[in-house]
């Protein structure tokens, strides 16, 4: 069994890799599972959104999930 | 002696005074309303005699701090009625700071409106003559006119056209050290210096000298630390210097914060096009420069120069606010074209939120189609730039041309326009702008930090839990930096590195040899903000303005489908400190 995730990358995060993807993961795949698949360092990730809202890197993903990964980045 | 100038404007006079002992831990915000509170009547009209016009460095502008180069205007604003401080960089306030100039304050009003003036300040004095020359000129133009007559190194406070015709979306200019401009932006204080028939100051540096240090070993070391934690932090040390303010849009999209048409939704379709992403990757490959300072000593760098398809200079200082507006308000999804409405509203001097904001209205009202770049570019040109009258409904401001045409969804408090946060997707920011002193504004208490990029903890933007807390302390600190000269943008280091703002007040302390506490900076804060509510007060701008436009509590906005629901009870109890 396999579930579609849409995973978006921001600023420095796209950098060699996508700007947006749907990409299959195995059930009980967490952010964190993400992050480390698309070789970005935790330490580095200032926010996450799961369908516009805050989420944490323990969260385990579900099928259908728009998944939004920024460093940490702001302005004014 | 730090001297304070004053310039009467009734009877061309001008006196200089040593700066009074209590003026002694003030500057910046915390001086310009001061002495507006103090000096000004409350119930008088913006644009008459009684307004007083008042410019002042911050505490450590001069020096050699990181990021100290801002510069406070202040007077009453002709746009909300209340007492108003907008900031800028720019090589003014340094230059005044090296003079020992803690206040400029220009009072009163020429009885005849025959005559235009200039004023130019040095080290030698203030010279006050009738100006023909610049009369009817724009920004850009009277910055050339006055390199060409006194100079190429001075610093200059101009405006344009719009400020010669008293309109409310009008901005006052300053030079910045690459010759483009910078604005003290908000609340139409060009009309107030244009209300005194003044085209422009300079400032001369000649017979600048260091900023005395009572402990120079000290401040040494402080600025160091202070720097240091600048560069460290990934938003100023990083984020900023790459991609601008701009780098918010693709957030304040994915959260669904991001006003669009005019209020309607949170999220902007082709939000991508007009991203900090997309605008770094346009500059680098069109050899302008993405990291870029507005004022001398600037460590963060968060300005860029913007070159159009021809690798020509097309704008610089390309702000995430003026993008927002133009890009998701107006539904204009071509960044070349937004840069060239940018680069007109720093000619016209007219604020690149209150002008934009107000295109959304127009827009809603009819006057022009959603997305109409071209049509905007016209109507700035030829009739805010000519004044004609539909130039001048439009010049009124958000609020006036949503009176004007009855559009009900007219996005302002007391009426100054929201900027580039939904209050109902991003609610402390709502309480900002309900609450502070200034009209909506996002820089008072920017609380987007803590709901939205997680610095200086998490308060979930949704929920309206903390989120008045969340404002005040933002406000009282928000007051206390506008008063030191230093860029808001080091809040993003001093939320999160313990040893940040504590150099500050060691900077502080070394520079002037005071005994100040983090306390007494927040004291400095409460302070500021207080004067400024007691003055609105007494201008008649009670609580009950105090709330935001009354759609946020009837519409729904997408994607989370949430309107605008804190009681007044609860936002009434901001002041409670």
């Amino acid at each position: 069994m396999v579930m579609w995730v849409t995973v978006k990358l921001f600023a420095t995060f796209r950098e060699n890799r996508f700007k947006e993807a749907r990409r299959e993961y195995p059930p009980g795949t967490t952010v964190a599972d993400v992050a480390t698949g698309l070789e970005i360092d935790h330490d580095l990730i200032g926010m996450i959104f799961i369908h516009g809202r805050a989420a944490e890197l323990d969260r385990v993903l579900e099928e259908g999930d728009v998944l939004a990964l920024f460093p940490l980045l702001g302005g004014g | 002696m730090p001297k304070v100038i004053r310039i009467n404007m009734t009877d061309l006079s001008v006196r200089t005074d040593e700066a009074p002992e209590a003026w002694g831990g003030l500057g910046g915000r915390a001086l310009t309303s001061t002495v507006v509170a103090a000096e000004v009547p409350p119930t008088c009209h913006p644009l008459g005699p009684n307004n007083k016009l008042v410019f002042a460095p911050g505490l450590l502008s001069g020096t050699a701090a990181g990021n100290a180069g801002r510069m406070s205007a202040g007077a009453k604003s002709p746009l909300t009625g209340t007492i108003k401080e907008s900031n800028a960089g720019g090589t003014c306030g340094r230059m005044l700071g090296r003079l020992d100039i803690k206040a400029i304050i220009i009072e009163g009003q020429p009885a005849s409106t025959d005559t235009w003036y200039q004023i130019r300040i040095s080290g030698e004095g203030v010279v006050i003559e009738p100006e023909a020359e610049t009369v009817g000129m724009n920004n850009f133009a009277v910055l050339e006119s006055v390199a060409r007559r006194y100079g190429e190194d001075k610093g200059v406070i101009t405006i344009g056209s719009a400020g010669e015709n008293l309109m409310m979306i009008s901005n006052i200019s300053t030079r910045d050290p690459e010759g483009k401009l910078r604005s003290f932006g908000r609340g139409g204080l060009g009309a107030v210096m244009g209300s005194k028939r003044i085209k422009f100051i300079t400032i001369d540096q000649e017979g600048t000298r260091p900023v005395p240090l009572v402990d120079s070993a000290a401040f040494k070391a402080a600025n160091m630390v202070f720097t240091k934690a600048l560069k460290d932090h990934p938003v100023s040390g990083q984020g900023l210097p790459t991609y601008g303010t701009a780098v918010l849009v693709n957030i304040l999209h994915e959260i669904g914060g991001l006003p669009t048409r005019n209020f309607t939704s949170g999220q902007c379709e082709h939000h991508d096009m007009i991203s900090g992403e997309h605008m770094y990757d346009t500059i680098v490959a069109r050899g302008g420069e993405p990291t870029h300072g507005c004022s001398l000593g600037c460590v963060i760098q968060c300005s860029q120069v913007y070159n159009d398809k021809d690798g020509n200079y097309l704008t610089s200082g390309f702000e995430y606010e003026t993008i927002w507006a133009y890009g998701a308000d107006c539904l204009i999804d071509n960044l070349d074209l937004i840069a060239e409405c940018d680069n007109v509203m720093d000619d016209l001097g007219v604020d690149s939120i209150e002008t934009p904001v107000m295109f959304g209205v127009a827009m809603e009202a009819g006057l022009l189609k959603f997305g109409d770049g071209t049509e905007v570019l016209r109507m700035l040109r030829e009739e805010i730039g000519k004044a004609t009258p539909l130039g001048r409904i439009l010049g009124g401001g958000t609020g006036h041309v949503g009176k004007t045409y009855g559009v009900a969804r007219v996005p302002v408090v007391k009426n100054q326009a929201i900027p580039a946060y939904d209050p109902r997707s991003v609610k402390g920011i709502g309480v900002t702008y309900a609450t502070t002193t200034q009209g909506a504004d996002h820089t008072a208490g920017y609380a987007v930090a803590t709901n939205v990029l997680n610095v200086g903890g998490k308060v979930d933007p949704l929920s309206n839990e903390g989120q008045v807390e969340l404002s005040r302390n933002l406000q009282i600190a928000t007051a206390a930096i506008d008063s030191t000269g230093l860029c808001l943008f080091i809040a993003f280091p001093a939320l999160d590195i313990a040893e940040c703002l504590p150099a500050t007040v060691d900077m502080l302390n070394a520079r002037f040899g005071t005994k100040l506490t983090m306390d007494d900076v927040v004291g400095l804060g409460k302070t500021v903000l207080k004067l400024e509510h007691e003055f609105n007060l007494a201008a008649g701008i009670g609580p009950e303005q105090d709330r935001l436009p009354e759609f946020f509590e009837l519409e729904a906005i997408a994607p989370h489908n949430v309107k605008w629901d804190m009681e007044q009870k609860e936002l009434a109890s901001f002041w409670n400190f």
